[in-house]
C-alpha cells in the first residue's frame, strides 16, 4: 500500500484542460462542468455502440477515461446500458450484422437523446463504404446530432464533438425549476 | 522444394520469411494435413477464392507454420462442385475458417462437422456469395430470418445468460452464451461476425497500394502488424527488397506498437481486478507513448504509416533520441508498477490459476501468439525465422507455463521490456539511406507476409491479375485460433471472472469478422 501511495504521490495530477467544442483551444473544466449541469441539470451518461469499426476508434474513446482527459472530472460517464444514457456514441460503418442491434439500442435510448457519430467510417462509411455488408455511416441507420471526422479522431476532437452535441440540446424542460442541480 | 516427401514442388517466394507456395491435388492437400500436424506444425490459416476468371473453377487455400518456414498449398476445385477434404479433423482452428470460406465463397469441406454459417448472419441469402465475381458486391438484400442453433446444455439447475451482441463497455461486439449452474460456467459458446463489413471484397480491383490503407485497418490494434504484413506480401509479389532504414523503422514500430498495446492491457486488467490505481497510471503510460507516435510518426496509432516499399516518413536525430529517452522513462516507470503487481496479494489472487489454458491444450487446439507462449507454445517469428532487423536483435522469446492469467500479465511485462530494449537498439543503431522504395504492381503474381504481431502472426496472402489489380488478398488474425480457446479457459470458472479472463486474451472481434 505504501509502495502505491508513493507512486501516486510522485506522480501528482497530469488532467489537462479539456478542448472547446468541436475545436482545438483549450478551456477550464470548471466552465464545461457548469454547462453540462446547466444543459442537463446531472452528469452526461454516455453509452458507446461499435456498430463495425476496426477497433481504432475505440482505442481513442477508451484513451478519455486516461488521467490527461479526465472525461469522468468533467462530469461526463460512461454507461453500461442504453436505457441510463442521454448519449450515444457510436463508431464504425454500421455493419449490416449489426444494424438491428443499433436500432434496438436507439430504441431504448430514452428521448430526447443525442447521436455523436465518431471517425470516417461513422460519418460516411470511410474506407468501407456501402456494400452488401455495410450500411456506411451512422446516419444512414438513426438520427446524428453531430459527427466527429479523423481516421480516428484524436480524444481531444471526440471530446469537443461530445461537448459539441450537448450545447446544441437546448436545456432540459424536464428539470423542474427547485431541483439544485448536482452530480449524484 | 519438395516437404513431407508429397512430391509436390513448394516454390520459395521472394519474402525475407521463409514461405512456400505450392498446387495440389486433393489427395495431397490431406496428406499434406496430416503430415504437418504429425510433425507438430501449426495450421495459420485457410481461405477461398473464386478463380473461373483464370478460368481454373474454384481454390481453397491452406496456410501451415512448420520448422521450415510458412506453406501456403492451394487445391484447385471443380466450378461445379467446389468441395475440399475436411482438415478439421487434424486441426480444429479450422471448423471457424471452413465456415467462413463457404460463407464468403461457396467452398464446402466435405464431411465437416460443424456446417452452420459464421459470417453470414441475416444480412444476405444463402445462395449468395459475395466474393465470387458474378456478384460486385454492392448487392443489397432484405434482411433475413436469423435463427442460429446454439449448442444447448441441459440437466439439472443449468440455465442459460446470453450477452451481446453490445457489450456493457467500450468494446467490440460479439454474442457469448453462457450455460451455467449457479456462478459456475459449464460451457460458453461465441457467435461473432457482427462487424462483417465485406473487406475482402474490398480489396477485389484495387491497385497494391491502395490495398495498403484498408490492410491496416483490419483491427486498428495491430495496424502496423498488418501493414507490415501486407506490404510484405505486396513486396514479394513484385520482387523488391526494402531499404535496410526502412526495414529498422518498420520494426521499431512494430514493437512500439507492442508496448502500447500491452501497456493498455496491463491497466485494464488491474482495472478488471478492481484495481483502479493500474488502470490510471498505466493508461497515463499508454498516453505518452501514443503522443510520442504522433510527434515522431505523424500518427497515433501509426496507421499508413508502413506502405509497400518502406514507410511513408522517416525520423530524424532528434526523434531518436527521444524516443530512447523515452524507453529509459518507461522502463523503470513499468519496472516499478511490476513490482507493485508482485506485491499486492489481493491483485495475483485474482489472476494466478484463473482461466487456465494447460500447455497440452493450448497445443491440440493451436492456441497462438502472445496466449500460445503463456501455455508453454514457443512459437515467435521474430525468433524462429528472424527476418531483418530481428536478425540482429537476439530477440529472446519467453514462455509461461502455467496457461492463466497470471502467465497471461506475466507475458506482457516480459514482453514489454523485451520490446523497449529493442526500440532502444533499433533507435541507436538506425543505417541511413532511403526509406522508400516503389513497388506498384502491374502483373500477375502471388505475393505472402507473415509478421509477429503483438497479438501473434498476422498473415496476408495476395494475388494480383494481369494488370496488376488485386485479384484476391486474403488476411488472417490469430484471433482466429484464439477465440475458440477461450470458450475452454473459462469451463469452471465463475460468471464474474470472464470479463478478466476475456481481457486477458484480448482478441479481435473486427480482425476475425472481417
Ligand atoms: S474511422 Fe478509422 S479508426 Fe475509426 S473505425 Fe474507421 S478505419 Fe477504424
Amino acid at each position: 500500500m505504501w509502495h502505491i501511495l508513493k507512486y501516486i504521490a510522485r506522480r501528482g495530477r497530469v488532467t489537462e484542460p479539456a478542448p472547446e467544442p468541436l475545436a482545438g483551444t483549450h478551456r477550464p473544466a470548471h466552465l464545461i462542468h457548469d454547462e453540462i449541469l446547466a444543459i442537463l441539470g446531472r452528469a452526461l451518461a454516455i453509452r458507446h455502440v461499435d456498430a463495425g469499426s476496426c477497433n481504432g476508434c475505440e482505442l481513442e474513446i477508451n484513451a478519455l477515461n486516461n488521467p490527461y482527459y479526465n472525461i469522468e472530472g468533467l462530469g461526463i460517464r460512461f454507461v453500461a446500458s442504453p436505457r441510463h444514457a442521454d448519449l450515444l456514441l457510436v463508431t464504425g460503418p454500421v455493419s449490416r450484422n449489426m444494424e438491428v442491434a443499433l436500432r434496438r439500442t436507439y430504441d431504448a435510448t430514452p428521448a430526447p437523446k443525442l447521436v455523436v457519430a465518431v471517425g470516417d467510417c461513422g460519418c460516411n462509411g470511410g474506407i468501407f463504404g456501402e456494400s452488401y455488408a455495410s450500411c456506411g455511416g451512422v446516419s444512414n441507420v438513426i438520427p446524428v446530432d453531430v459527427s466527429v471526422p479523423g481516421c480516428p479522431p484524436s480524444p481531444a476532437e471526440i471530446l469537443a464533438g461530445i461537448l459539441a452535441a450537448v450545447q446544441a440540446r437546448p436545456p432540459s424542460e424536464a428539470v423542474p425549476a427547485d431541483f439544485a442541480p448536482g452530480f449524484n | 522444394m519438395d516437404f513431407f516427401g508429397l512430391d509436390c514442388r513448394f516454390e520459395r517466394l521472394d519474402a525475407p520469411v521463409p514461405i512456400f507456395g505450392a498446387r495440389v491435388h486433393a489427395a495431397q492437400w490431406s496428406a499434406l494435413a496430416l503430415a504437418v500436424a504429425e510433425a507438430k506444425g501449426r495450421l495459420v490459416s485457410l481461405w477461398g477464392s473464386d478463380e473461373r476468371g483464370a478460368g481454373d473453377g474454384f481454390a481453397v487455400s491452406a496456410a501451415y507454420a512448420t520448422a521450415d518456414g510458412l506453406l501456403w498449398a492451394k487445391l484447385g476445385l471443380e466450378a461445379e462442385r467446389p468441395a475440399y477434404p475436411d482438415i478439421s479433423r487434424f486441426f480444429p482452428a479450422a471448423i471457424r475458417m471452413q465456415r467462413a470460406a463457404r460463407d464468403l465463397v461457396g467452398v464446402e469441406a466435405e464431411d465437416a462437422g460443424d456446417v452452420r454459417p459464421w459470417l453470414r448472419h441475416g444480412a444476405w441469402p444463402a445462395d449468395y456469395f459475395p466474393l465470387r465475381l458474378e456478384h460486385t458486391g454492392q448487392e443489397r438484400f432484405e434482411a433475413q430470418a436469423d435463427a442460429y442453433p446454439f449448442v444447448l446444455v441441459e440437466g439439472d439447475g443449468v440455465h442459460e445468460i446470453a450477452v451481446g451482441p453490445v457489450h456493457a463497455g467500450t468494446i467490440e461486439p460479439g454474442h457469448f452464451r453462457f450455460s451455467v449452474v449457479g456462478e459456475k460456467v459449464l460451457r460458453l459458446e461465441e457467435r461473432l461476425g457482427y462487424k462483417h463489413k465485406g473487406i475482402e471484397r474490398r480489396f477485389m480491383g484495387m491497385d497494391t497500394d491502395e490495398g495498403a490503407r484498408l490492410a491496416g485497418r483490419v483491427s486498428g490494434d495491430s495496424t502496423v502488424a498488418y501493414a507490415w504484413a501486407y506490404a510484405m506480401a505486396a513486396e514479394s509479389l513484385v520482387g523488391v527488397k526494402v531499404p535496410e532504414r526502412a526495414a529498422w523503422l518498420r520494426a521499431l514500430m512494430l514493437e512500439r506498437e507492442r508496448v502500447a498495446n500491452h501497456l493498455g492491457d496491463l491497466g485494464a486488467l488491474g482495472n478488471d481486478a478492481a484495481f483502479g490505481f493500474a488502470l490510471a497510471q498505466f493508461s497515463r503510460l499508454r498516453e505518452d507513448w501514443l503522443r510520442l507516435n504522433r510527434e515522431c510518426f505523424g500518427h497515433r496509432l501509426m496507421m499508413d504509416c508502413v506502405r509497400p516499399g518502406g514507410v511513408a516518413r522517416d525520423v530524424d536525430a532528434e526523434s531518436c533520441a527521444k524516443l530512447r529517452r523515452q524507453v529509459t522513462a518507461i522502463a523503470s516507470e513499468v519496472a516499478e508498477l511490476k513490482d507493485i503487481y508482485d506485491e499486492h496479494a489481493g491483485l495475483q489472487d485474482r489472476l494466478v490459476t484463473t482461466g487456465r489454458v494447460t500447455p497440452e491444450l493450448a497445443a491440440r487446439l493451436g492456441l497462438t501468439g502472445l496466449a500460445g507462449r503463456a501455455s508453454g507454445q514457443t512459437a515467435d517469428l521474430r525468433a524462429d525465422f528472424p527476418w531483418p532487423p530481428y536478425d540482429g536483435l537476439a530477440v529472446a522469446a519467453r514462455t509461461h507455463r502455467n496457461g492463466d492469467v497470471a502467465a497471461r500479465v506475466a507475458m506482457r511485462f516480459e514482453e514489454c521490456f523485451e520490446s523497449l530494449r529493442m526500440i532502444d537498439a533499433l533507435a541507436a543503431g538506425l543505417p541511413g539511406g532511403a526509406v522508400h522504395e516503389p513497388v506498384l504492381a502491374t502483373r500477375d503474381g502471388i505475393g505472402a507476409g507473415w509478421v509477429e504481431g503483438w497479438r501473434g502472426e498476422v498473415f496476408v496472402a495476395l494475388e494480383t491479375d494481369a494488370r496488376g489489380r488485386i485479384v484476391r488478398c486474403h488476411c488472417h488474425d490469430p484471433s482466429w485460433q484464439n477465440w475458440p480457446v477461450l470458450e475452454h479457459a473459462i469451463i469452471g470458472n465463475i460468471v464474474p471472472d470472464f470479463p478478466l479472463i476475456n481481457k486477458s486474451f484480448n482478441l479481435s472481434y473486427s480482425g476475425q469478422d472481417l
